[in-house]
């Protein structure tokens, strides 16, 4: 694999390119899923290619191949080379990059079970009996259960002298009950939405959701959502749960922090930061309790932001993004890091595969722990909305103005949980919410999500990215915008 | 391990162009390894996708080049059945013994489930009609032209005080379908899309244009069109949210009609999670709203076949407001006593089949007449970051960006300040005023269709950003 890289690198410099990183990638997925007791997909998969980024006349070029022979990266690099040159035909500046040292490394991410090694038969039984748990519940109409496993093999190399390879295994694992029922669909998911809870970890992380225990109670919350009330529409005080919580970060803090996007690069397509360079260090993003960093560490947990070194060979940091309320820092690369006089790249240069070119992506950015146990936040609160369980997401193009709406929400009297509420939403500003948090619990509560389908960048890629949430408590939120109109 | 037998046309060398696609000859000859390979391993049925990309894609921002990126990449994915069993394995190798891997691998996954009753036999040979949608000169499109498209277009820019950003691409792709029964498919096609966003001070604006054929579009048009509009966007005043008449331009259209779709897969009434149970053959949406599903329409692109190498075919989804017809993939079909139209996707998945070559009827009204018979609304460029809220009543939420402008005793009078929507999309389609041609429109939020602009009574706008 070095050979491969190291020769397309060569053939870069003796074309023009003033630098270059090449980055040879291997991934294996395996996908099983299950609808209403029968098999949906059952698929896996394997890509395997090399990408060439590089600096030619102060310009980058980015080509990718899957023909892995001398030749054929040969040819990829003199693509991208070219690709370069063309682009300093319409450049204003030249592209200059913070320093960065040389690593030769390798690094595996840590796993128990290895779920390649899980039998198949193992794997599709568990999904079946869940599946059939969930339709035990009269009133539930649609059941769907998904694993999702990944293994990630990825060999860096720069013209610089880094020779870095790592190894990766990703889980993911949910199930979900749907009832229609008197023209309306609702429906439950567990542990979380967008295909339940991902991470870096191995089949560990199936076994510890236990869904044979939680099939039930989600169907029957599906089947009864249908009999809840509407929640209503108000501004009162919120609480949301843990997986809520980390795509409210995600959306509305992990976002706008990405320095292309301040910069304007992603303009045309995801969108600007309302987050522009004069609010560093000055904007008062959120309450004072409110702590967020950026954090690919392995010591931060295994999400789907944890690695050892980004794509552009810059080893995991944790960045403070929001030090008791007040807003400190960007995600950032080596050559945005240059842009806005930062001496070094926060490292969360991230690619999909090894056809695209790394992008700045979020790695985890997490909410960290406060103070508060859950029920001594519930019963802390007289009269509010718990809501739970992602359902739907916006946020505008500039990251000010959001609404979520949730699977489902309780109402909460004089302390205590008391009745179900279906179709709940919220809205805001995003600083006028963070500003108005006044209560999070503590690490016991706390987990690292995982989002796996965060889309961004032309052509589009995917990325997963890890989110560390325990429920929290806002006041004065704008409550039921969704349905007010209706 | 043999060694690889990848292209021999892709050889790009030091060009800045896209690579040249495997000819038909070779597409045929990895289809007939599969299927040889795998007659020996038990498989009782095999079917076998080829996919081929060359794309290349020119990006920027602050008026100046900052990615320029090109891919090539050829997968074999390879579906087998046994026992009634089936399931799918990929792999971009294809040497034999990687083939011969993902056979192994296609037929154990197969091996490890329940016998599935309704798996039919994989369908024999078909006929299809003639697509031509390669263009040569989209294909031959290269970097050093795109970066000169691009260059003029940020000169524009700075000649008028904006910032641009967008992309320029180009691409070609084929694919090719064949089975043990004696089915062969295969299509190729290009493709091309300019998108610009213009910004000045602290507004902006975009145009966006998407063929099979680069010269269908020019990019120095669309760049003065989003000049022009994104000049006309500063100073934004705030107006209250509320119910206004809007005039959606073909990719507001798009984007947000784009979230319907799926809700015409036969699979997803049988499953209860479309808006259209307990609705079919009722009037859903307005006497002038008819749309098609089209693969064969000129404005249209991709292949005329399905997952399962079924021939696609024209269906009438709705008629003057009625929901007529569904999709159906062949196992759909067959539990409906239905036809299968051709719209299924690869085999073994969940959804089952979907329309995804959409076609509206139209009008006679321009976006200038719509706007000339509002009293008071709103026109609206685009949509963004559009989801589901309600799946039943279809209701959408999302945001409109790059160019929201009142309209006032019929004549365009500023920008407003973006608004969020919660707007239930059948509510929509029951309250079309006026519609404008059907034209080819590329959004962000939902695949290409042939869509007019349409002007709407009683769009729910129900919370105002800050720009």
């Amino acid at each position: 694999m070095w050979d491969l890289c190291t020769n397309s690198l060569d053939t870069a410099g003796l074309r023009g390119a003033s630098y270059g990183d090449a980055r040879l990638m291997h991934l294996r997925q395996r996908d099983l899923t299950t609808k209403n007791g029968r098999v949906g997909t059952l698929s896996q998969s394997e890509s395997i290619g090399l990408g060439i980024r590089v600096l030619a006349d102060g310009a980058w070029g980015f080509a990718s191949t899957d023909r892995l022979t001398r030749e054929g990266v040969a040819a990829c690099a003199a693509q991208a080379v070219s690709l370069a040159k063309a682009s300093a035909l319409a450049k204003r500046s030249n592209v200059v990059l913070v320093p960065e040292q040389v690593y030769v490394d390798s690094w595996q991410s840590p796993f128990r079970k290895d779920p390649f090694e899980i039998p198949l038969e193992t794997q599709l039984a568990l999904l079946l009996a869940a599946d059939a748990e969930m339709r035990r519940v009269k009133g539930v109409t649609l059941t769907e259960t998904d694993m999702q496993f990944r293994k990630i093999d990825s060999w860096f190399a720069s013209s610089a002298g880094s020779r870095i390879h790592q190894h990766k295994v990703i889980s993911g694992c949910g199930i979900a009950a749907t009832s229609f029922q008197d023209e309306e669909i609702q429906k439950r998911s567990y542990p979380n939405s967008f295909g339940g809870q991902h991470s870096l970890q191995g089949y560990e992380l199936v076994e510890a959701l236990d869904l044979m225990r939680n099939a039930p109670g989600i169907a029957e919350e599906a089947a009864a959502l249908h009999s809840a009330s509407q929640c209503p529409e108000k501004v009162g005080t919120l609480l949301l749960g843990g997986s809520q919580l980390g795509l409210q970060i995600h959306e509305s803090i992990g976002h706008p922090i990405e320095l292309d996007r301040v910069l304007g690069q992603e303009a045309n397509f995801a969108g600007t930061s309302f987050l522009t360079l004069d609010q560093l260090n000055q904007l008062k993003y959120a309450s004072s309790i409110v702590n967020v960093v950026a954090d690919a560490r392995l010591d931060h947990g295994q999400g789907l932001g944890t690695f050892a070194y980004d794509d552009e060979g810059v080893p995991a940091q944790c960045t403070d993004i929001i030090k008791d309320g007040k807003f400190r820092g960007y995600l950032s690369n080596r050559e945005t890091a240059h842009l806005v006089g930062l001496d070094r790249s926060s490292g969360t240069m991230r690619t999909e595969s090894w056809n695209r070119l790394p992008i700045i992506r979020m790695t985890n950015v997490s909410l960290l722990p406060g103070t508060w146990d859950y029920d001594d936040l519930i019963a802390d609160t007289h009269d509010g909305i718990l809501m739970e369980t992602n359902r739907s997401w916006s946020i505008d193009d500039r990251r000010y103005q959001f609404q979520f709406s949730t699977e489902i929400g309780w109402e909460i009297k004089g302390g205590k949980k008391v009745r179900m509420l279906k179709n709940p939403s919220y809205s805001g500003i995003t600083t006028e919410f963070w500003n108005s948090c006044d209560a999070i619990c503590k690490f016991d509560h706390w987990t690292l999500w995982g989002t796996p389908n965060c889309g961004k960048g032309q052509p589009m890629q995917t990325m997963g990215t890890g989110h560390g949430a325990s429920p929290a408590r806002f006041r004065d939120v704008h409550i039921g915008t969704a349905f007010s109109s209706q | 391990m043999k060694p690889a037998a990848k292209s021999k046309k892709a050889s790009t060398g030091a060009s800045a162009g896209a690579a040249e696609l495997l000819h038909d000859r070779e597409l045929r000859r990895i289809v007939g390894t599969v299927l040889r390979l795998a007659k020996s391993t038990g498989a009782q049925e095999t079917e076998v996708h080829v996919d081929e990309v060359a794309d290349a894609l020119t990006r920027f921002a602050n008026n100046a080049i900052h990615q320029n990126v090109a891919e090539h990449g050829l997968t074999v994915s390879i579906r087998t059945v046994v026992d009634g069993r089936t399931a799918r394995a990929t792999t971009n190798r294809i040497d034999e013994d990687s083939i011969r891997a993902a056979i192994e691998a296609s037929l154990s996954l197969a091996r490890s489930q329940p016998k599935d009753p309704r798996l039919l036999r994989m369908p024999g040979r078909q006929s299809y009609h003639a697509v031509k949608r390669f263009i040569k000169q989209t294909a031959a499109l290269n970097a050093e032209e795109r970066a000169r498209a691009v260059r003029r277009a940020c000169d524009l820019a700075v000649k008028k005080g904006q910032v641009a950003a967008g992309i320029y691409s180009n691409g070609q792709s084929q694919s090719a379908l064949g089975n043990s029964r004696g089915l062969f498919a295969a299509y190729r096609e290009t493709h091309s899309e300019f998108s610009i966003t213009a910004q000045e001070d602290s507004a902006a604006s975009w145009a966006k244009a998407n063929s099979a054929d680069v010269r269908a579009f020019d990019p120095q048009k669309l760049a003065a069109r989003a000049s022009e509009k994104a000049h006309l966007a500063v100073n934004a005043r705030e107006l209250p949210p509320g119910r206004y008449t809007v005039v959606l331009e073909p990719a507001a259209v798009l984007d947000l009609v784009g979230f319907l779709f799926y809700d015409f897969a036969a699979t997803a009434l049988e499953d209860k999670r479309s808006c259209l149970n307990e609705r079919m053959g009722k009037q859903l949406f307005g006497q002038s709203i008819s749309i098609s599903d089209d693969v064969y329409h000129p404005l249209q692109q991709g292949a005329p076949f399905d997952g399962e190498g079924m021939p696609r075919q024209r269906v009438l989804l709705v008629d003057r407001g009625v929901p007529k017809n569904l999709v159906y993939s062949r196992a759909a079909a067959k539990a409906a006593h239905k036809q299968p139209t051709g719209h299924g996707f690869a085999l073994p998945n969940e959804y089952g089949e979907a329309p995804m070559n959409l076609v509206f009827g139209g009008g006679d009204s321009s976006i200038e007449k719509m706007v000339a018979s509002t009293e008071r609304g709103l026109l609206v460029t685009r949509l963004w970051y559009i989801r589901e809220v309600d799946p039943y009543e279809k209701v959408m939420t999302g945001m409109t960006r790059d160019g929201l402008f009142l309209v006032d005793n019929g004549r365009v009078r500023g920008a407003v300040r973006n608004f969020r929507f919660n707007q239930s999309i059948i509510e929509m389609l029951k309250n079309v005023e006026l519609l404008g041609p059907p034209v080819r429109a590329t959004g962000e939020e939902a695949f290409e269709m042939v869509v007019p602009a349409m002007k709407v009574r009683d769009f729910c706008f129900s919370e105002v950003t800050k720009f």
